[in-house]
């Protein structure tokens, strides 16, 4: 009976335990609310239902956070790549706009690599101010969140540049293997820093930096190099979500695209159980995490709840993670449930005003 | 003196942390207007108490009594109500504001509801002059030094009407100057009748201000005595004391033939290096083989010489030769790579990362040094890693459980293990069994003298001098930032020998003075 | 008696400006330097009015980067402010639509913000949660609830409110609105608590060092508490101000306004980290991004996006400044 018990806290205590029932939950209330919700079917030999859908837009959320998740486990916040993701938008269909065959693949390849290469520099002024000049992450990154609206909307010329390239759109909308293309490219990328930071020790060294970044420095790590890549990566993601955005609707708005993407990353990676103090990260938690956010929009939607109002409901669930994560209010609960626990010394209370 | 009622009692005083016994029965008392010194090495309790004292912990028996009143403070914040006012190493006051507001702020002067700056500013000025303290007091508090901001503090405390104030090693960071300003104010607030609690490791500043001195050791009190009647050595003796536990010698290391070992090239040789403000150019050779033993009392510049070593801290004056060769050690990478390690004596802030497993902790240094695109097969992982958990016997014997979890005894091993895998050529343990129980001790002991056989350089830093004695081939004494005395560690040392050249430096009788 | 060795190195030359204030007046030069640029560009700029009128457009903003100083001045930040401008702004056009007297809808309208700051500031101390992601999450339940009030922008028709939006006070040849005398008034009112009030200091204090701030005995909860609420109430005075300027609600105006803040805070010479920092300073902040939108909406040929480039370059040039100054000091 006790090991069923401590298998049961070891279920309970898992840290993506709580994370899998709210999503679970979420997808329970809208199967109540729509039966049909749960159900995939084939079609033209492409799979399509809600889950799919949920899926497919999550895909750009999934791919930001999973470079906040690197650069939050250093014990930094990277709130530029919601402009960057713009950025790198308006620049790729910028270029492909100016085509003579907007169909040509190579021609998207181009955009593509040079979008790219600009989002790797973006990453890497964020990564020379933080690991370089030593500015606060928030701060140093928070330059870039106001220009970067700005560089887009300036690559853009302000409007909105529609572009009409299949091989562009199908980043967005296509479908590959009977799955939407979309997926696969988040699947890939997770793939990618998953084996990136697993396979080799990256991982464990962004671990150590954000864990203990002296102590890491005394072992020898260069904190600071590994401190540049994982905004460079991060950076990097955002690029590859801003092309996604950009091609769900084969246009750019330098304005709108990514707009408070960032929120939502860091949210994703809270809830996926990263501290945002830095050192130990999980990229599936965030995976989680990141659908669970878009589940409750996508619900929302169906609900026929104006999506704005869906806010509300994101309001409540940060506030609830972030409580039951939080050591202070969970010591308050506990002290709660066990009264042993004498409060401290109520009596000397009334002493504590320093006389003037 | 002694006629007079004590100002501040404290009987008794127990405090237990979760399996550590951190003060056991200490009795402590102060008379209004005396210096009184509280001396003991790392985890002797003297913090501790202070701690209790001011609130900061509760205790598990004793009673403290003020001014004939038992009291039982639940914060400084308390204490300092009560008139217990402490100052610290690391001024508790806030840079960003003027020297006016950081004396008066909670408790300004107002008119009609609003703060009277004037006012203030006078009052200030006032309270400083009478410390003999003549600065701008509308000037950030930051833009003054440590000195200064440390008088400031020290006139806030005696403004809000401290009759107890506990200076907690003020004057770690100040130079001479600053000390004697420093002691000069103590002086003054003594003859204005505060009783002074002075808690520091300078033994000239012990001798040439208190009036009498408290010794803890281990948690418990060896005794209280008028500073004329207790000589420097005397002191030493009884902050350090005797080894009691009778642990096994470990002869094999001192049979060993230091003239062989003395005679080949050293290891690393360093020239004049220093670094200012932390600790005074010295010379040190280290050869293979050679177990060097650092003694001094804490804060006397262990630490910094083996940092300077490491590359933790970058040395501004003098050279550094490996192998013969000039290098230049800037950072810790650079000393690895000419296999230098170091283990911290913080293990928490500045050894492991609490977070990580046993095995990523064991692995980070190889790891870092490999760079993070060659990790260390998960195969030679599992192989160091169980063979250390064995070798050095950490328990648990799990190498996945996070290391904060584990012992301190058990956290130093891992550490020693960090640096084993990476096969250093010197190794650097900065007190590597403090706060430790008995058997690990002697195990980490065993090994030391088992790594300086198989060739090993080993620079080995304690405050215990029997266990400095017993392992090291050449004793180093440091004592208030310099290096003072390098002795043979041959039949004619012992701890006497060692105590006296803490005590009072490098002396006569042969001793090679640097 | 001489001066002491020790105090030698305190005392500065008549002519050295105090560090505290180099950021500050940094900020008065930019000001001035732009301006001038404006003046000797075009001659329109010279006029009084276009000074008075990039007090009425950023009067909002103004008041808002005054509630924004005081909890950045703690080390915070709220991130709910530009949310907060707009629910108050819904709910007083959507109250006003049900016809309920304007003195109770301003009366409502001026308790929700607080009540919300007041909210997140007892999250932020007794749970001890990032200030970041609290007021991140107030920034989404504000939102919301503009949206959840009404989908579509709601029009005010009350005479006290369009009375309010279109009196114009004469001075002399030009004229400002009362939203530039209710800003004055808030900056004032807010310059002085932080430099003559208890409160005020302990905001210094905070951001300073908050463990010797509570070791010192001052009340850190409290005041930390009333910093997100005071921000909480400049939210609120903005969002009626906003509706003054606009005379409607809706639900998604002001996004974004959070980044405008903290920018105009940064700007002005508060440092992000906390305890050093002026509201004059805000002040000039808000007129710096005043005059660059003046001057690029002068120019006619420069787009708005520059505004933001601008910004952003001025966010870097003063961060960096920050950090020389801070340098220096050690």
């Amino acid at each position: 009976m006790s090991t069923a018990r401590t298998r049961l806290a070891g279920v309970t205590g898992h840290r993506l335990f709580w994370p899998l029932v709210v999503l679970v939950v979420l997808l329970a209330a809208n199967t109540v609310y729509r039966p049909s919700f749960l159900s995939v079917e084939l079609k033209n030999g492409h799979l399509y239902g809600s889950l799919i859908d949920i899926l497919r837009l999550s895909a750009p959320l999934i791919l930001v956070a999973l470079g906040m998740s690197l650069v939050i486990a250093t014990g930094g916040i990277d709130l530029s790549v919601g402009s960057v993701a713009a950025v790198c938008g308006a620049i790729a269909c910028l270029y492909i706009s100016e085509q003579p065959d907007q169909n040509s693949l190579g021609g998207v390849l181009t955009a593509v690599a040079i979008a790219f290469g600009i989002a790797l520099l973006l990453g890497a002024w964020n990564g020379i101010l933080v690991a370089g000049i030593g500015i606060q992450p928030i701060i140093a990154t928070l330059i870039l969140m106001v220009a970067g609206r700005g560089l887009a909307q300036l690559v853009t010329s302000g409007q909105i540049i529609t572009i009409n390239s299949e091989p562009y759109k199908t980043i967005g909308v296509g479908h590959l293997l009977t799955l939407p293309f979309a997926i696969i490219i988040a699947l890939a990328v997770t793939l990618v820093v998953a084996l990136l930071t697993r396979r080799t020790a990256l991982g464990m060294i962004i671990e150590a930096v954000g864990g203990n970044a002296e102590a890491s420095r005394l072992a020898g790590v260069r904190s600071r190099r590994i401190t540049f890549l994982v905004y460079v990566v991060s950076a990097a993601c955002a690029a590859v979500a801003g092309f996604m955005m950009t091609a769900n609707v084969s246009s750019a708005d330098g304005n709108a695209v990514g707009l408070w993407v960032e929120l939502d990353a860091i949210l994703a990676v809270v809830i996926g159980g990263t501290s945002l103090v830095g050192g130990r990260f999980y990229l599936s938690g965030t995976i989680v995490g990141a659908l669970i956010i878009q589940t409750l929009t996508t619900s929302v939607y169906a609900m026929n709840i104006d999506p704005q109002t869906a806010l509300l409901f994101k309001a409540v669930v940060v506030i609830a993670v972030c409580l039951i994560q939080a050591p202070a209010f969970r010591a308050r609960f506990r002290r709660r449930q066990a009264p042993g626990v004498p409060p401290a010394a109520p009596v000397e209370k009334q002493k504590e005003q320093v006389p003037a | 003196m002694s006629q007079r009622h004590p100002v501040l009692t404290m009987t008794a005083i127990s405090k237990i942390f979760p399996g550590v016994r951190a003060l056991n029965g200490v009795d402590f008392r102060l008379f209004p207007g005396e210096v009184h010194a509280l001396m003991g090495e790392n985890g002797a309790g003297k913090s501790t108490l202070i701690k209790v004292l001011t609130g900061v912990y509760s205790t598990d028996a004793g009673t403290i009594t003020l001014d004939g009143q038992q009291v039982s403070f639940a914060g400084p914040m308390q204490a300092t109500a009560a008139g217990v006012s402490t100052v610290y190493q690391e001024v508790n006051l806030l840079p960003n504001l003027s020297v006016a507001e950081n004396i008066f702020i909670g408790r300004e002067p107002r008119r009609l509801g609003s703060v009277n700056w004037r006012e203030m500013r006078r009052r200030a000025k006032e309270l400083l002059a009478r410390i003999d303290l003549h600065i701008d007091v509308t000037e950030l508090l930051g833009s003054y030094s440590l000195a200064v901001q440390q008088m400031v503090a020290i006139a806030r405390a005696v403004d809000v009407n401290a009759r107890v104030l506990i200076l907690d090693e003020p004057t770690s960071s100040l130079d001479a100057d600053e000390v004697a300003q420093l002691m000069r104010i103590m002086r003054q607030l003594r003859d204005d009748g505060i009783a002074i609690v002075f808690v520091t490791h300078f033994l000239d500043q012990v001798y040439g201000i208190a009036d009498r001195i408290t010794v803890l050791r281990n948690g418990r009190l060896v005794g209280e005595y008028p500073t004329a009647e207790l000589p420097q050595i005397a002191l030493v003796e009884k902050m350090i004391g005797k080894e009691l536990d009778a642990l096994e010698r470990l002869d094999s290391e001192t049979d060993r033939d230091r003239a062989a070992i003395a005679a080949g090239e050293p290891f690393v040789a360093a020239d004049g290096l220093g670094r200012t403000g932390s600790v005074a150019p010295f010379s040190l050779t280290i050869h293979a083989g050679e177990v060097v033993g650092l003694a001094g009392l804490l804060g006397s510049g262990r630490t910094e010489v083996a940092r300077l070593f490491f590359g933790a801290d970058r040395a501004d004056q003098g050279r550094l030769a490996v192998d013969g060769a000039p290098a230049t050690i800037r950072n810790p990478v650079a000393a690895i790579d000419r296999g230098v390690a170091f283990c911290s004596e913080n293990r928490r802030t500045e050894g492991l990362v609490g977070e990580l497993s046993v095995r990523e902790n064991i692995i980070l240094a190889m790891q870092a040094a490999r760079g993070w695109l060659r990790p260390v097969p998960r195969r030679k992982q599992d192989e160091l890693v169980e063979r250390y958990i064995k070798a050095l016997s950490i328990r648990p014997a799990n190498p996945d459980m996070p290391v904060r979890n584990l012992s301190g005894g058990n956290q130093q091993k891992v550490l020693l293990a960090r640096w084993l895998i990476t096969e250093p050529r010197l190794l650097i343990l900065d007190e590597p069994t403090r706060g430790i129980d008995i058997g690990a001790k002697t195990e980490i002991q065993r090994l030391v003298a088992q790594l300086s056989d198989g060739g090993m350089a080993v620079l080995f830093i304690s405050a215990e001098l029997e266990e400095v004695l017993r392992l090291s081939h050449k004793v180093v004494v440091m004592r208030d930032r310099r290096l003072v005395a390098q002795l043979d560690n041959d039949d004619t040392l012992d701890a006497d020998r060692v105590m006296r050249a803490i005590a009072s430096g490098a002396e006569q009788e042969g001793l090679e003075k640097v | 008696m001489t001066t002491t060795p020790l105090a030698a190195r305190g005392p500065r030359a008549w002519w050295r400006v105090p560090q505290r204030q180099v950021p500050v007046l940094a900020t008065l030069a930019l000001l001035l330097v732009m301006y001038g640029i404006g003046v000797s560009q075009y001659r329109a700029f010279s006029n009084i009015q276009v000074v008075f009128n990039i007090f009425i457009d950023n009067g909002f903003l103004l008041v808002v980067a005054v509630g924004m100083t005081f909890v950045i001045l703690t080390g915070g930040i709220d991130l709910s402010v530009g949310s907060v401008v707009a629910m108050t702004a819904m709910v007083s056009a959507s109250l006003l639509g049900d016809g309920v007297h304007p003195a109770l809808v301003l009366l409502i309208a001026l308790l929700i913000g607080p009540t919300l700051g007041f909210a997140m500031g007892c999250v932020i101390h007794f749970f001890d949660i990032q200030p970041f992601i609290v007021t991140l999450a107030g920034m989404f339940f504000a939102r919301g609830m503009c949206t959840w009030i009404s989908s579509t922008s709601i029009p005010i028709t009350d005479g006290f409110w369009t009375s309010a939006a279109q009196e114009r006070i004469r001075i002399g040849e030009n004229f400002v609105t009362v939203s530039v005398l209710v800003a004055l008034a808030v900056v004032a009112v807010a310059a002085y608590t932080l430099a003559y009030t208890r409160l005020g200091r302990n905001v210094y204090a905070i951001g300073g060092n908050q463990q010797s701030a509570l070791l010192m005995g001052l009340p850190v909860g409290r005041t930390k508490i009333a910093v997100y609420t005071i921000s909480g109430l400049c939210s609120a005075i903005g969002g009626i101000l906003l509706s003054f300027y606009t005379l409607s609600g809706a639900p998604l105006i002001a996004v974004g306004m959070e980044l405008d803040t903290i920018a105009a805070v940064v700007i002005g010479g508060t440092l992000l980290t906390g305890g050093s920092g002026y509201v004059f300073g805000t002040l000039l902040g808000v007129l710096v991004l005043g005059v660059i939108q003046t001057l690029i909406t002068f120019d006619g040929s420069l787009s708005s996006w520059w505004t933001k480039i601008v910004i952003g370059g001025l966010l870097f040039a003063f961060i960096l400044l920050q950090r020389l100054v801070g340098i220096r000091k050690k």
